[in-house]
Formats: C-alpha cells, structure tokens, sequence
C-alpha cells in the first residue's frame, strides 16, 4: 500500500504563516496564513482576484514567496522549484490536467516515474508491475474506467480527472492540490471525483480544493480557507459556517476572523486554526 | 490479483469474442488509432495492380530483391523521420545529410584512404554532429525545427559540395563498402533471419500474451493474438521463399528491418521511448511530469540525423558512388511520405516505427511497378504526390474525429 492509512490522529502537514508575494505593481498576497493536516479536505475560496492561484502556486514551488515562513511537519522549509514540493510529498492536479491524450492509464499514472529495475531513460520498463499498480489503486480509489489499457483520449472528463487525482496518489504523497478539479464536469461526473476527494481524505492524505463552486466546497470540505483580495479573511469550520455567510466573507459584506469585531456575524464561526494545533 | 476494473456502462459496451474485437477496432479507428491495417490493405492493392499490369513481372523473384535493395536507403532515413514526427516536429535535412555522410565516408576512403570501416565511422559521425547542432539550436533557440532544418537543408547541401569539391562524383570500390549494402544471404541463413524476425514481431506477443495471462491481467482473446502471429509468419515466409529463389535477402534489408526492431523495442519498452510518445502527446505534461524535454528534442534529432547518415551510406553502397546530387530530389520526400503512409501521425504522439518499413515498402512498390510498366516521370511523381496527400488527409480527418469523438 502506498499510503499508510493513519488511524492516528491528524497530524499538521503544511504550515504557512505571514506569506506575501508581489508581482511588480501588484501585491497579490499580504500576510496570508494556511494550514493543511492529514486526513482533511481544505477549501481554498475566493472571488477571482483573491489570490487563490498565487497561493496554490506558491505551495507547490511555482513562485517564491517575498515574505512568510513555511513549515513542513513542523520543519521550516524552502520550497522553491516543483521540484521541492514533489520532493515533500505535495502533488498538485492541474485545471487543464496535465495527461497525455495518445497515453494509456498506466502510462499516464506512471508518467516520468515509470517502474523499472533501474533508473535513467535507457531502463526496460515493468509493465506488468505498473499496470497492477495502477489497477490496485484504481480499484482502491473507485475510479471508474473500462481499461488501464485504453488511451486517455477515450475518457470522460470526469475519468480523466479521475485518472490526473489517482496519479497524485501513486507517488507516494501527503499534501495534494486540487485546481478547480470539478470545473468542467457534468452532475454525474463532479459527483464521482467528489467522492474519490472524500477517499484521498480516507486514505490519510491533505487535499487541498480550490473551487468556485460552493456546493462542492460544503459537500466535501472540512475546514474551509477565505481570501479576499489577496488577504486572508479567516478559516471556517464547513459544518459550523453557513453558505450566505461564506459568500458574506468572500466578498466582503461581513469581516472575517482576520478583522473580526465582537458581536460581528462572522463571530459566530470560530476560526479552525483553534482546532488543529 | 485479478484486474478487472468496476466497469462504467456508459463509456463502452465491452462484448466479448471476435464481435466484441470489431467494435473496439472500430472505436480506435475513429479515434485516429489506425495502426497498420491500412497499409497492409495498400500493400495488397498496390501488389495486385501492378502484378496485373506488368504481366506478372512485378512479384517475379528478381524484381522483389530489386525492390528490398531499393527499400534499405529510404526505409532507414524514414526511421529517424518517424522518431521526430513522434515529437510532433519535422526534419527538412534528413535527406541532404544522409548525400553529405555518404559524401564524407566516400572522399574519407577514396581520396585520403582511410580504411572503410573508418570512413563509415566518420560519416556517422558528421551526422550525428549535424543531428546534435540542429537539435540544441531548435531546442535552445526555441526555433521551430520546420524552419531549422529548412536552412539545414540548404546549408548541408553547400557543405556537400564543398566535401566533394570539383571531383563531383567518386566511386566507390572498396569491397567492404560495397559488400554494406550488397551482400546476399541465401538457403539456411535467409531462413535463419526470418525466425529470429518472426521470433521478435510473431513469437513474442504470443509469449507476452501467455505472461499477461499467468500475472492475471486482462488479454485479448487468444485467437486474436494468434491468427494475428500465423498471418505475420506466413507473409514472412512467403517473402523469404520468394527472394530465396533469386539472389535471397540482401544486407540492406537486413539493416533496415534491425534498425526497425531495435527502434521499436527503444519506444515500446524504454523508458526513453515512452518520454518520446509523452512529449509527442502533449509537451507541457511531460515537463510538469519531470521529463528533460529538451534534451529528449535534442536527442532525437541528433537520432534523425544518425539514422539518414546511415541510409545515405547504405543508398551509396548500392549504388558505388556519391556524386553532387545525393540525397537530393525525392528523397526527403520519399522518407516522410514512407513514415506518414506507415500511419505515423503529422501532429505527433502517434504511429510507430514499424511505419518507417511498411511506408517505404509502399512508396518503393508504386515506384518500382511505375518504372516496370515505363510510366513517365510526369506521371511517377503525380501518383507518388496524389498517395502521399491522401494518406495526410486520412490523417488529418481521423484526427479531426478524434477530437470530435473523445469524450
């Protein structure tokens, strides 16, 4: 198995506090904190602009932030390249999927790790080992395909981000990052990758979900992380925090925890942070 | 452990045995997977015709050596040129690089009297290095290789000129390099080629077919795999019988069909060849993947250009001599049309090196049959021209329904 199922108790993967970054003229973020645990789906929200790309680029070693310290299990670290982040365990799934159309399954699943009994490109690759891999934890995450053998261009898109979460799993990771994963579906579709969001969570891992839509936002997240304009307005818990109230915080008709006035509607949702150490 | 999967109904309704087997084919040809039936079914239409034509002068023993000698320079050029087309990029030099390696092994070994296996060296050499240049300056510069190995072409044809200088054409006496492409197995050995080809293409799927099995994952029916085998095996033997008759299996087609293999246990197997289709398919993902895609470009053109050095050489020991217009007229044509009639997609991802073989047998087959019936060169190059657009826009339609039919 790839994931060690942690019966344990949860336990703070990433940890980032005071981040800041700029582009030029634009401050895209200010002083932004996140938190991401085992066993947990966070919901990363906000109106466009909030800086919800920034952040997840952030995470997963796109940009540097200017400011801010990131702790990794507790460790401060510097993820600088994708390649950091990888080396950390943090996956990300990208909008536009990053698959290979004229691949099959396995050979997506497996693509720039495949198996072999050494390394460097002019290694024979095991087949056979990655296509039970691949079935294994396909079998395990329910996805729903006709074959590992059939080409990714002959799925739905619901399979394909199906397929583009289950490689996230293979490698081994904690923490992965889901863009926007349920942007393109249909009913049926969004409903399947939700559900194989809920067994990431299952199978121990920190998914981070970054959507517009917030129905999918309350049907699997736990705690949810509000931006507005590149600042962090709070981290509610999902089952305490009303859906008028989450758009209130979003767009600013109420202040968040981060500006929380006593006897202001926003008080009503204790911040998370308090929850998980 | 067993592998099947919880099936999803509404993607496809798989049916078991040869019906079952139909729609699936069905289903890839729509989705531009034409793999290698079509040009099979060419190769028998073209083969009829002209058996027809030429009063039974086209399948005659003599004229098939004829044919396999006329395959081993192009098939082995359009090697490398399924290997860039994978990528999705285009190679314009092949053919004038395989006329300058041919040119540098012959001034090597005629006039500074290098030994010939020296020669061929350097030849091979110099194409690699033209291969290496072109390929970090298209990846370096982020040029398209289109425009890169146009000003290639133009720039090798110079060098080759220049390589020759005012002798214009030097032959070649040399026996080993004239024994390259022209020497002949015959009886045992020629049989002895034929099983470990068929070991590789017939046998070995069959092998697979049983080790799928035996590990518990899904396989094609039996039947499939094995009728698929003893068809292969037959054609094979056939062939084999047939050229026995006259001179028997020339090392050029030895050559070709080696270089075939070994390319395609390289795609198929390694994990080089996989980076290749994956970069082909869609670059981005293969670099967010951690694939070095650049160094792969660089690599595969340096490949290219290794692969038409060699055909060049081979195409000279044929002939005997390199003179000022090698490598020129129809034959970068010839290479890329041979690849694209083989079923090696234009836009990259798709097609396999087996395309390079079956293409240039093809495009050989409707040159040799047009000389026997003494078309005019009007018409050869009309006819060659009309195939080679209509497999494109067979291409390019698939992919069209590809695109419209992926869901």
């Amino acid at each position: 198995m790839t994931q060690n199922k942690t019966n344990e108790t949860p336990s703070l993967l990433l940890e980032m506090r005071g981040i800041s970054k700029r582009f030029g003229a634009v401050q895209a973020l200010t002083d932004v904190r996140f938190d991401v645990s085992s066993d947990e789906v966070v919901a990363l929200v906000g109106d466009n602009g909030a800086g919800k790309s920034t952040l997840i680029k952030l995470i997963s070693g796109i940009y540097r932030p200017d400011a801010g310290t990131v702790r990794w299990q507790g460790r401060e670290v510097s993820v600088g390249s994708p390649n950091d982040a990888a080396a950390l365990g943090i996956a990300t799934v990208y909008q536009d999927l990053a698959l290979c159309d004229n691949l099959d399954v396995v050979a997506n699943l497996f693509l720039g790790h495949e198996l072999a009994t050494r390394g460097g490109p002019l290694a024979v690759m095991d087949e056979f080992a990655m296509e039970h891999r691949a079935v294994e934890v396909l079998r395990r995450l329910s996805v729903k395909i006709p074959s590992v053998r059939i080409p990714i261009a002959s799925l739905s898109g619901g399979q394909r981000q199906s397929v583009a979460v289950a490689r996230s799993v293979l490698g081994d990771n904690k923490v992965v990052l889901l863009d926007e994963p349920t942007a393109a579906l249909g009913v049926a579709q969004t409903h399947e990758v939700l559900e194989l969001i809920k067994r990431l969570r299952d199978e121990g891992l920190g998914v981070v979900l970054i959507s517009h839509n917030l129905a999918d936002v309350f049907a699997v997240a736990d705690r949810i992380t509000v931006l507005r304009l590149g600042r962090w307005v709070g981290t509610y818990d999902a089952k305490a925090t009303g859906r008028e109230q989450l758009v209130a915080l979003m767009t600013g008709a109420v202040p968040g925890t981060a500006e929380a006035h006593a006897g202001s509607p926003a008080a009503a949702a204790p911040p998370a942070e308090d929850v998980t150490p | 452990m067993s592998s099947t999967l919880e099936h999803d109904p509404r993607v496809i309704a798989e049916r078991a045995g040869l019906r079952g087997l139909g729609a699936e084919y069905g289903r890839r040809i729509r989705q531009g997977d034409i793999g290698q039936l079509p040009v099979v079914v060419g190769l028998v239409v073209i083969g009829t015709i002209f058996q027809l034509a030429s009063h039974g002068v086209f399948l005659n023993p003599f004229n098939l050596v004829n044919l396999t000698l006329q395959m081993a320079a192009g098939g082995t050029i359009s090697v490398g040129i399924v290997l860039v087309l994978l990528l999705g990029e285009i190679d314009l030099s092949a053919g004038v690089v395989s006329g300058l390696c041919a040119a540098i092994m012959a001034i090597a070994n005629v006039q500074v009297g290098l030994p010939a296996p020296v020669a061929i060296g350097l030849g091979l050499v110099a194409g690699m290095a033209v291969g290496a240049l072109q390929g970090v300056w298209i990846t370096r510069f982020g040029i398209p290789s289109f425009v890169v190995t146009l000003a290639g072409l133009i720039a090798w044809q110079g060098a080759l000129l220049r390589v020759l200088g005012k002798t214009g054409t030097v032959n070649l006496r040399d026996p080993f390099i004239t024994a390259l492409a022209g020497t002949f197995f015959t009886g045992p050995a020629a049989y002895a080629c034929a099983a470990v080809f068929l070991a590789y293409v017939a046998i070995g799927p069959l092998v697979t077919h049983r080790r799928r099995r035996a590990a518990g994952l899904t396989v094609p029916p039996l039947a499939f795999v094995a009728v698929r085998a003893i068809a292969i095996s037959a054609f094979v033997i056939g062939v084999v019988v047939v050229l026995d008759a006259d001179r028997g299996i020339s090392s050029g087609l030895l050559f070709l069909v080696g270089c075939v293999i070994v390319m395609d246990f390289v795609l198929r197997r390694l994990r080089f060849g996989r980076m290749i289709y994956a970069i082909g398919g869609n670059a981005e993902a293969a670099r967010r993947a951690g694939i070095p895609v650049q160094r792969v470009r660089a690599l595969v053109f340096l490949l290219a250009s290794l692969f038409a050095g060699w055909g060049g050489i081979l195409g000279a020991s044929r002939l005997l001599a390199v003179n000022q217009s090698a490598g020129q007229g129809d034959v970068l044509l010839n290479a890329i049309a041979a690849a694209v009639i083989g079923g090696t997609s234009l836009f990259g991802g798709r097609g396999s090196v087996w395309a390079a073989l079956l293409g240039i047998m093809v495009i050989q087959s409707i040159s040799n049959g047009m000389d026997l019936l003494s078309l005019s060169s009007s018409i050869k190059f009309m006819i060659t021209g009309g195939v080679l657009l209509s497999t494109v826009t067979i291409d390019a339609v698939l992919r069209r329904n590809r695109a419209a039919t992926s869901r």
